[in-house]
């Protein structure tokens, strides 16, 4: 019981310190977004616009104000949950980020979901047979996949898979043109069909995800390779698996059973950053693959000064990546018992 | 472990013994790990070409002719020529200079910056520690890449302007892992020891808490060094970066991705190799160093 | 439509289709019901042409789910592909229409048999509103409308159910080209009315996601940024009904990508199609690629009367015999195009537009200019593009850099993201040398000397100020083509243009698109939009 209210006392705490960096964000938003050339009035009001009617969308966006009236507005709008209109795309920010979202959380989770999948046993591999050739030549591959810039990755898997051989569908975004997207439950759309019971629709999208989340994965393979490879190396360094394999524990059993599951707390730290990392890439990936996300949909923001998408879309990062450590955090407590008896 | 690396204080006697034994470490290490060998030999030329690159490049990187644009690579062009009739070769050279001024520029500065805003956290504590934990806070939870876009979209898109785009979004990490480190042992017997002889907070911090925080720092560089050079690609890619006609790696493969499917792949495929080789570059060299600095901590 | 509503027909038709899954495996083309799969490079940002802030490739959803007045019959050019026709006015909603002898009053009959989708018949009111509604709203709809000479709401009369009257303040030539324009549609009023509220008397939140009108098509699903469905209006009473049933419209960014789609034949037919992409292309034969030259659209390179080096004309004519003409229509504009340049030098001026310009490349000339100019040695200036048109200014810049530095004048590229470029280029114009590409719809040289020659407006980046002109475009800009006054003022415009050339034009550019073999009757319209009602789709039965 004891254990359950210091969590709880540390989740709170947890969150009451994020909201200084909140804070900081929307202040850092606001500003940069300020900060960017150009006039969106100018840009808006379209081609052949006189100068009464830019100064007239310029009112109506309430551009005209001094900006400390216009962060005060931007505010109290957002903290009616008001986080104003996208004009880039004419939607309210808050229906595209509910669209988007999920699309580059389905992208990100596949990709984590692939790059652990071959990070794992690449790093325990290594971990196995530490400065073998084994250990060198997961250490070059991972490294190479850093090392790719994941535009030119994604468009050479494009060009190979797709316009070569023909195994992948067409890179059109999220779900084939013959496919209806699923009805929306939670916007992942593989878990939405299933929902639904169409197999067929969940293939589907599934296909369309394979090759931006392997581009997508290719990046992170890195940090969580190397964070298993150095854990469990430290940890078969460690004075009890030494004293496990002198009491004759077979090397296969030590590496999974004990090895194993005490290395996996630091990968799941190493989680949260690659996350942040994997968002920040995916805005390239979604450019190549036509995936709409918020990722694509906050470069186009930017380029045409869009104030309230950009806002919109670092704030939803930024809550993001701090439920994400939460999330974490939360997850580190659950599985290290050392932690929770100490709080 | 660490702690003794520090209060080795280097005596002119040991001097030549420790620099002997430094390059037998070397040594070691290359022939123990041959990856890493071949990232010092990458690492060279890297260097020769950035610094010898204008003299080396066959062509004029600049030089337009549109009766050989767009030929594939032949003896005379190596790795072919672009749209516009350059010779690809000659540009991959001559950005070398370019891309790793960048990177080198954006993380010394990140590094700089970074590790005394982290240093003076970790030793003071107090106020100045929670502000910068709280701007280090807000750099992090954006998503690096995207600020580093709105910074070159709001400032302009300059190279100075990349460059510290990429120094803000690098310096988080020095920042955190200075204070860590000199947080760990602010208190620690040889801080308590140089205190009692009279030293002051800003001398121990300098002389004696620093040095301690170089060696991991020095991994951390490399490595991001060699993310630097992928975010200015990545900038590039989306039109923010590097202005024309420089050669630059990212702008090269970025405008030579559109090549891709009418068949012109020589367009990307060797900037786009040469961006790779040298982040690679970086990271076995990041492993490396951490070998050579300190063994134990290799991941 | 309401997205719940949308969203229990979409849960219905996905079962239904899972019960057929041999139907999702046929390819597009073989779609039943005549479903045509179209990419294209841009994001649809609104439905509502009025709105503020419309992007460009939203009209075509004016343009194929809504009626005008008026519209222009189809030629076919010399390549054998078609073209809208500026000679010749068809009837679209109003069947006949009748101008007054002073010209001022123009008198249109409405299409008895038309009804909006809703089933409501298209009335006189409802023309009367769209139009007050675009001279109402501002920004680019009022300015358009203004083209035409429709400027307030006391101008449109409903004078019976099916009568509507224009009242001009002056008779012009190019009100009724004006009234084909995607800004002159014909909106369901009362449908709007229904929806309109106190803050938003015109309807816009409903408009922005709904199409009210009486066109071929309606759009039946919008997925911001992903992709937009229209679906046939088979009660449609102006015109031939459209073969496609259903017209995907998915929004594609990458080029190459686009590029491909085509090419493995999973997109039908593909607009943004860049020049190198359209000459390789078309020597193959799996994608047929239709090239119009964009009428009255030129690229230029502009030269601003503001930086001083410029203000000199011999630096101006410098430049203009300095630049690689060739080596720039290879390299950006891969032979897609009308050459601009080399045109004859001492004949008398063809009142055509546009037309090849006598300069050429000839730096003899130009260092001779440069010499006797009060810049011998030359000055140093940036040179800037908007960074949305790369794909020809890019090289195009790089090209004129280095043919400048040959006659002393040292450039620096500037890339100028979109947001930043109109206010720069086009509303401060302080850009001292720039790429540029207006292009006017109305297909008429003084309206293209209009924009780009007259003081203050707009497009006249380069601040070009000569009263001789602007007297000639005010005078010339609604007189009828057949005046005397006519052609001798338009041949005047032109010799200035060529001997100030504050503007120097190097190619008119091409508007590319890629379709299928199969596809036909490709119209091409000076919007440059898909204008997707005359489109035949070749389908198997057919053939």
């Amino acid at each position: 019981m004891m254990n359950t209210s210091g969590r709880t006392r540390m989740i709170a705490y947890r969150l009451l310190q994020a909201i200084p960096a909140i804070i900081g964000i929307v202040i850092v938003s606001f500003i940069l977004t300020r900060a960017l050339p150009g006039d969106p009035a100018a840009y808006f009001a379209g081609p052949a616009a006189s100068s009464e009617s830019i100064e007239q969308i310029r009112r109506t966006m309430g551009l005209d104000q001094p900006l400390p009236v216009q962060f005060l507005a931007y505010v109290k709008d957002l903290v009616t949950g008001d986080l104003g209109h996208s004009i880039s795309t004419g939607q309210p920010v808050l229906t595209e980020l509910g669209a988007r979202l999920p699309a580059s959380l389905e992208l990100t989770g596949f990709a984590l979901l692939f790059s652990m999948a071959v990070a794992l046993p690449l790093g325990i591999l290594a971990a196995s047979r530490p400065n073998s050739w084994v250990d060198h030549l997961c250490r070059f591959v991972v490294t190479a996949g850093v090392s790719l810039p994941v535009f030119f990755t994604g468009l050479a898997l494009v060009y190979l898979f797709y316009y070569l051989l023909g195994w992948a569908p067409s890179p059109m975004g999220r779900i084939d043109i013959l496919y209806l997207s699923p009805p929306k439950i939670t916007g992942f759309y593989v878990i939405d069909s299933l929902l639904a019971g169409d197999l067929e629709t969940a293939r589907a999208a599934l296909a369309q995800l394979i090759l931006p989340a392997i581009t997508l994965g290719l990046f992170t393979l890195a940090p969580i390779a190397r964070m298993t490879r150095a854990a469990m190396i430290q940890i078969l360094e460690g004075e009890f698996v030494r004293t496990a394999r002198a009491a004759g524990l077979s090397r296969r059993s030590m590496l999974y059973t004990y090895a194993l599951r005490n290395a996996i707390l630091p990968v799941i730290t190493t989680l949260g950053m690659v996350f942040s990392f994997t968002l920040g890439a995916n805005v390239l990936v979604e450019k190549v693959f036509a995936w709409p996300g918020i990722g694509s949909w906050a470069v186009e923001a930017l380029v045409v000064s869009d104030y309230a998408a950009v806002q919109g879309f670092v704030l939803a990062m930024a809550l993001l990546f701090v439920t994400i450590n939460l999330v974490i955090d939360i997850l580190y407590t659950l599985i290290d018992p050392r932690l929770g008896m100490e709080s | 472990m660490r702690a003794t690396t520090a209060t080795q204080v280097p005596n002119t006697a040991a001097k030549t013994t420790a620099f002997g034994r430094f390059v037998r470490h070397l040594g070691y290490v290359m022939t123990e790990n041959p990856v890493t060998a071949l990232a010092f030999g990458l690492f060279l030329i890297f260097v020769i070409a950035a610094i010898f690159g204008p003299w080396l490049s066959p062509h004029d990187p600049l030089a337009t002719l549109s009766a050989r644009a767009l030929q594939p690579p032949s003896w005379d062009h190596w790795f072919g020529t672009d749209q516009l009739g350059r010779d690809v070769f000659s540009r991959v050279i001559v950005a070398t200079r370019l891309d790793l001024m960048i990177a080198v520029t954006a993380v010394a500065m990140a590094f700089v910056v970074g590790s005394a805003l982290g240093a003076i956290a970790g030793y003071f504590g107090g106020w100045w520690d929670r502000i910068t934990g709280r701007l280090v806070d807000t750099i992090m939870a954006f998503p690096l890449f995207v600020l580093a876009m709105g910074i070159v979209a709001a400032a302009g898109n300059t190279i100075d302007n990349i460059v510290y785009a990429t120094a803000i979004i690098n310096l988080p990490f020095y920042a955190r892992m200075a204070r860590a480190e000199v947080n760990i042992r602010r208190n620690s017997g040889f801080v308590q020891a140089a205190r009692l002889s009279g030293n002051g907070d800003w001398r121990i911090l300098a002389f004696q808490l620093f040095p301690n925080v170089l060696p991991p720092m020095m991994v951390q560089i490399s490595l991001n060094l060699g993310w630097a050079i992928l975010n200015a690609a990545g900038l590039s890619f989306i039109g923010l970066g590097v202005r024309p006609p420089t050669p630059e790696w990212g702008i090269m493969v970025a405008e030579g991705a559109n090549f891709i499917v009418s068949g012109e792949w020589w367009l990307a495929l060797f900037p786009g190799l040469a961006l790779m080789l040298a982040v690679f570059t970086f990271n076995l060299l990041g492993d490396g160093l951490r070998d050579l600095v300190d063994p134990l901590r290799r991941t | 439509m309401k997205r719940r509503d949308f969203l229990k027909g979409v849960s219905a038709m996905t079962i239904g289709a899972s019960a057929l899954p041999f139907l999702k495996s046929l390819p597009a083309m073989g779609a039943p019901g005549g479903t045509l799969v179209t990419v294209m490079g841009s994001t649809i940002n609104s439905l509502d042409i009025h709105r503020s802030g419309t992007n460009r490739p939203s009209y075509q959803v004016a343009v194929n789910c809504y009626d005008r007045l008026v519209t222009f019959g189809t030629k076919t050019l010399e390549d054998g592909s078609l073209s809208y026709d500026y000679d010749e006015l068809q009837p679209e909603l109003a069947t006949e229409w009748e101008v007054s002898d002073d010209g001022r009053t123009l008198t249109f009959t409405l299409r008895e048999n038309a009804t909006f989708q809703d089933g409501a018949p298209v009335t006189a009111a409802d023309v009367k509103w769209s139009f007050d509604r675009a001279v109402t709203l501002g920004g680019f709809p009022t300015a358009q409308m203004a083209a035409g000479s429709l400027e307030q709401p006391e101008q449109f009369e409903a004078v019976d159910a099916r009568t509507f009257r224009i009242h001009l303040p002056h008779a012009s030539k190019l009100t009724l080209p004006d009234l084909t324009t995607p800004i002159a549609i014909v909106i369901n009023s009362e449908l709007a009315k229904s929806h309109a509220t106190e803050d938003d008397p015109w309807a816009t939140e409903y408009l922005h996601r709904n199409t009210i009108g009486s066109g071929a098509f309606s759009v039946e699903r919008w997925d911001s940024g992903q992709q937009l469905v229209y679906a046939r209006n088979d009660d449609w009473a102006c015109g031939p009904l459209p073969e496609a049933q259903q017209v995907i419209l998915r929004e594609v960014p990458s080029t190459s990508t686009r590029r491909a789609l085509v090419e493995r034949g999973d997109a039908q037919l593909s607009q943004d199609i860049p020049p190198k992409d359209a000459s390789e292309l078309t020597q193959g034969d799996q994608v047929e690629i239709v090239s119009t030259p964009i009428e009255n659209c030129l690229h230029v390179l502009c030269t601003n009367l503001d930086f001083e080096p410029f203000q000199d004309r011999q630096v101006r004519q410098a430049i203009a015999w300095a630049v690689p003409y060739q080596a720039i229509f290879d390299n950006a504009a891969y032979g897609q195009g009308v050459p601009m340049w080399g045109g004859a030098e001492d004949e008398a001026i063809e009142p055509v537009w546009p037309q090849p310009f006598p300069y050429q490349e000839n730096l003899e000339r130009a260092r001779e200019l440069m010499a006797q100019s009060a810049y011998p040695d030359g000055f140093e200036v940036s040179l800037s593009f908007d960074l949305g048109q790369a794909a020809w200014a890019e090289p195009t810049a790089l090209l004129i850099q280095e043919s400048l530095a040959q006659i002393g004048i040292r450039t620096q590229i500037e890339r100028i993201p979109g947001a930043n470029w109109r206010t720069v280029a086009l509303v401060e114009k302080s850009l001292p040398l720039h790429l540029e590409n207006f292009g006017g719809w109305l297909n008429t040289p003084d309206y293209y000397f209009y924009w780009a020659y007259v003081h203050g407006n707009l497009f006249n980046s380069s601040n070009y100020d000569n009263p001789e002109m602007a007297q000639l475009v005010e005078d010339t800009l609604y007189i009828a083509q057949s005046d005397p006054a006519y052609v001798p003022n338009v041949q005047r415009m032109i010799e200035l243009a060529i001997e100030d050339i504050p503007r120097i034009p190097l190619y008119q550019p091409s508007l590319n698109v890629a379709m299928q073999p199969s596809i036909d009757n490709y119209v091409y319209w000076y919007h440059r939009q898909l204008d997707l009602r005359p489109l035949t789709l070749g389908r198997a039965e057919n053939e």
